[in-house]
């Protein structure tokens, strides 16, 4: 259902992961993931190495956090993010590049892996792994399903349908065998019989690498039987959750519900990669792979950049911001976020670096909406945003906005890419949604 | 001739047993209503704001009858006069309250907090704050996109051009408080009037660190705590790196205003406009003979 076609231009899929050099200090955001914030365990003062942790989980819905380089702990203060919102953040000045002890950095390919699921989900969750495929959910909460429900399809989600963005690509391309472990893991922590690994079929190269190394480990161990790719049509947002488990197991995740109802976990590529090293390296997530793309900008790369450090030195890396960048954006062009200062450093689930041109991200005139109904057949989730648009802006409307499930939207952004009357509908929507959702969650409180 | 006598008896009887049928069900089912109900709401400014709390002023007047005072209920648009009139209905007490008016705390004018960044996303404050900070350098300030002066019913708020921030017109605010609840970062307060219409107040909601904060607007609070140091009366609460003066001890002698470097405090309808200097001597002098008073005890233990 719905689903828009933009052009993918993943100019940068030729382009190797690159290893970032590790700046002079780093800045580690405190609250990187969905849930609570981390507790610092260190204090202002203190050597830390590599690997080692910093932050512990905030609550049950929370991740650890560890320190990306060795130095010493600076500050502990709120800093600006992306956004220019302060947030808690710890300082490390960098010295040298020492690893905890025990944290295997070497890139031999380990592959077997612990029998026992508890001992896994202990490693994942000591290792602060979350969701990198946008929305930093905790992967040791998501992999504990509630009592009662049974996980049937595990489903690896390499789709990556943001154009753009490629750094999931150049990992199922560079670090496939990883990726193919790592979500053999997951499997064996879900107990399911059978994954999938699904690309798009704009990805031949990946969906041809990792049926040969599938068909290499099979040999080795019996754990991998069960796993499979599946090629799926390029359609953006094809990489959604409850899109992703449409296409690939046909079944419908209800309005409010979770992808577990249905029987399905899905996990991201560049995840199974972090769950692949918690267990195998006792690798916590101190780097993720970034795309730096864009038409304007002279040199597209991929590379493995140190979680915390700054976009300053990631750009003045390969060259600075040309001359005619009107915006640069965090994540891809249909869901990724402005940035308003580049002075904020990365986070665990910053995918990639965007520059646009004035004219890419021009936006028409807004004229009025002549019911086409585009955006009703756009959008992925079925939902009318014309209507939702007219309700939000009526103000005072929250329950009829209820009833039209305007906390479904998964800010995709489909309805805006195909209004022909360039009518702002998603930041509308967003901010009744968000509304709406606060609203749900108070009742919830309320009613324990 | 005989059709129509017969269409109009037909239609006279329904009539008469539809009528009988009303009476009885009117009687039988009948809410009671206290009378005074309609009375107190035709006292009521009628603007169904809802500044009260309630959703308009049918429910509120249904809200005061029923309560056993009128402590938790008051009528912002109306004021003490409504007040008066609805408890003498009701035959309730009054509990008078000073006359507020909304304050719009940030005075970071176009030329003195530079915008930062352009924004080209849908002109609303709440849209713009949860994308972001804003286009300036301070991530508390005025996101100047108007969300009080389209939630105000009385045409009280308006945008001024020359300093993106939204004027109140003071004549004719009414305090009920939807600007208040529109503004995403918290700005407008509703703050006594004073006598006469005197009051101070802390333009800024800043809670950044000095520097930054200078950087970022020039009129900004920069949390430098000279204000309260200077305060004779205690009115200055200073708490997150940004001063606030509590109204109910403020004795309007306009000594923070003379003090404060960034000019962040502001005192509003006051005759004459603020001698800085002669105020400042006059803190000089005091502080001096305090110091003095202070030396002649040490030296009176001393002997």
């Amino acid at each position: 259902m719905g689903g828009v076609h933009p052009a993918d231009n993943k100019i940068s899929r030729d382009c190797k992961i690159e290893v970032l050099p590790i700046p002079e200090t780093v800045y580690i955001h405190l609250g990187q993931h969905i849930g609570a914030p981390a507790k610092p365990v260190v204090a202002v003062g203190d050597k830390v190495k590599a690997g080692q942790l910093i932050a512990e989980p905030g609550g049950f819905v929370s991740a650890a956090i560890h320190s990306s380089v060795s130095g010493t702990v600076k500050s502990i203060a709120p800093r600006k993010d992306l956004a220019g919102n302060p947030q808690m953040c710890v300082e490390i000045a960098v010295e040298g590049d020492e690893w905890l002890e025990g944290i295997d950095t070497t890139d031999t390919v380990i592959r077997e892996f612990p029998d026992d699921p508890a001992v896994c989900l202990d490693k994942i969750k000591a290792a602060g792994v979350v969701g990198l495929g946008g929305a930093t959910f905790p992967t040791a909460v998501k992999l504990t399903p509630p009592p009662g429900k049974k996980c049937e399809m595990l489903i690896i989600n390499g789709c990556e349908c943001e154009p753009y963005l490629t750094s999931d690509f150049r990992t199922l391309l560079e670090k496939g065998e990883q990726v193919v472990i790592g979500a053999a893991i997951i499997k064996s922590i879900l107990k399911v019989d059978k994954a999938t690994i699904a690309i798009e079929d704009n990805k031949p190269e990946a969906i041809d690498h990792i049926q040969k190394v599938l068909a290499e480990l099979r040999k080795v161990s019996p754990k991998y039987d069960g796993i499979s790719v599946m090629s799926l049509m390029k359609k953006y947002p094809e990489g959604g959750e409850k899109q992703l488990i449409d296409a690939v197991m046909h079944r419908q995740v209800a309005s409010g519900g979770l992808p577990i109802d249905v029987g399905a976990v899905v996990q991201n590529v560049a995840t199974a990669l972090a769950v692949y090293d918690a267990v195998q390296k006792n690798k916590p997530i101190v780097d993720n792979s970034v795309t730096v793309t864009g038409e304007c900008f002279p040199r597209q790369a991929n590379l493995l950049v140190r979680v915390g450090t700054p976009l300053k030195f990631i750009i003045d890396y390969l060259g600075g911001v040309p001359q005619d960048t009107a915006k640069i954006i965090s994540g891809g062009p249909m869901m990724g976020r402005a940035i308003a200062n580049l002075e904020a450093a990365t986070l665990k689930g910053t995918s990639a670096l965007l520059f646009l041109t004035k004219a890419q991200t021009a936006r028409g005139k807004e004229s009025n909406c002549i019911r086409c109904g585009k955006c009703a057949e756009a959008c992925p989730m079925g939902l009318e945003p014309f209507l939702l648009n007219r309700l939000s802006r009526a103000g005072g409307m929250l329950d009829q906005l209820e009833a039209n499930a305007v906390q479904d939207c998964i800010e995709c952004g489909c309805c805006l890419y195909s209004c022909p009357a360039n009518i702002p509908l998603l930041d509308v929507i967003r901010q009744s949604k968000g509304q709406v959702l606060g609203i749900i969650k108070a009742r919830a409180a309320a009613k324990k | 001739m005989t059709t129509i006598i017969w269409t109009i008896a037909i239609i006279a009887l329904l009539g008469l047993v539809l009528a009988v049928v009303l009476f009885v069900v009117a009687e039988r089912f009948k809410v009671e209503e206290d009378p005074r109900i309609d009375e107190v709401e035709k006292v009521m400014p009628g603007a169904n704001c809802g500044g009260c709390g309630f959703a308009g002023c049918r429910a509120f007047a249904d809200a005061a009858v029923k309560a056993p005072n009128l402590d938790n209920n008051y009528c912002p648009v109306g004021g003490n006069e409504v007040m008066k009139k609805v408890a003498a209905i009701l035959g309730y007490e009054v509990k008078e309250k000073a006359p507020m008016v909304a304050v719009v705390r940030c005075n970071g004018t176009c030329e003195a907090r530079p915008r930062t960044n352009d924004y080209d996303g849908y002109a609303s404050c709440r849209v713009k704050a949860a994308l972001y900070s804003g286009d300036t350098g301070c991530s508390f300030g005025c996101l100047g996109c108007g969300d009080c002066v389209a939630a105000c019913q009385f045409g009280a708020l308006s945008m001024d051009p020359v300093t993106g921030l939204p004027v109140v017109d003071q004549e004719k605010c009414t305090a009920c408080g939807a600007c208040v609840k529109a503004c995403p970062k918290a700005i407008i307060e509703l703050r006594p009037k004073g006598p006469r219409g005197m009051r101070m107040y802390v333009s800024c909601v800043n809670k950044d660190k000095g520097p930054g904060v200078k950087k970022a607007c020039e009129n900004a609070c920069i949390g430098c705590s000279i204000c309260f140091k200077t305060c004779t009366h205690g009115a200055i609460v200073f708490e997150n790196n940004v001063a606030y003066i509590d109204p109910e001890k403020c004795k309007l002698c306009r000594e923070c205003e003379a003090v404060c470097p960034t000019g962040a405090i502001h005192g509003v309808n006051f005759p004459k406009p603020i001698d800085k200097e002669a105020v400042k001597a006059r803190i000089k002098e005091r502080n001096a003979k305090a110091a003095q008073g202070a030396a002649s005890d040490t030296k009176k233990e001393e002997a």
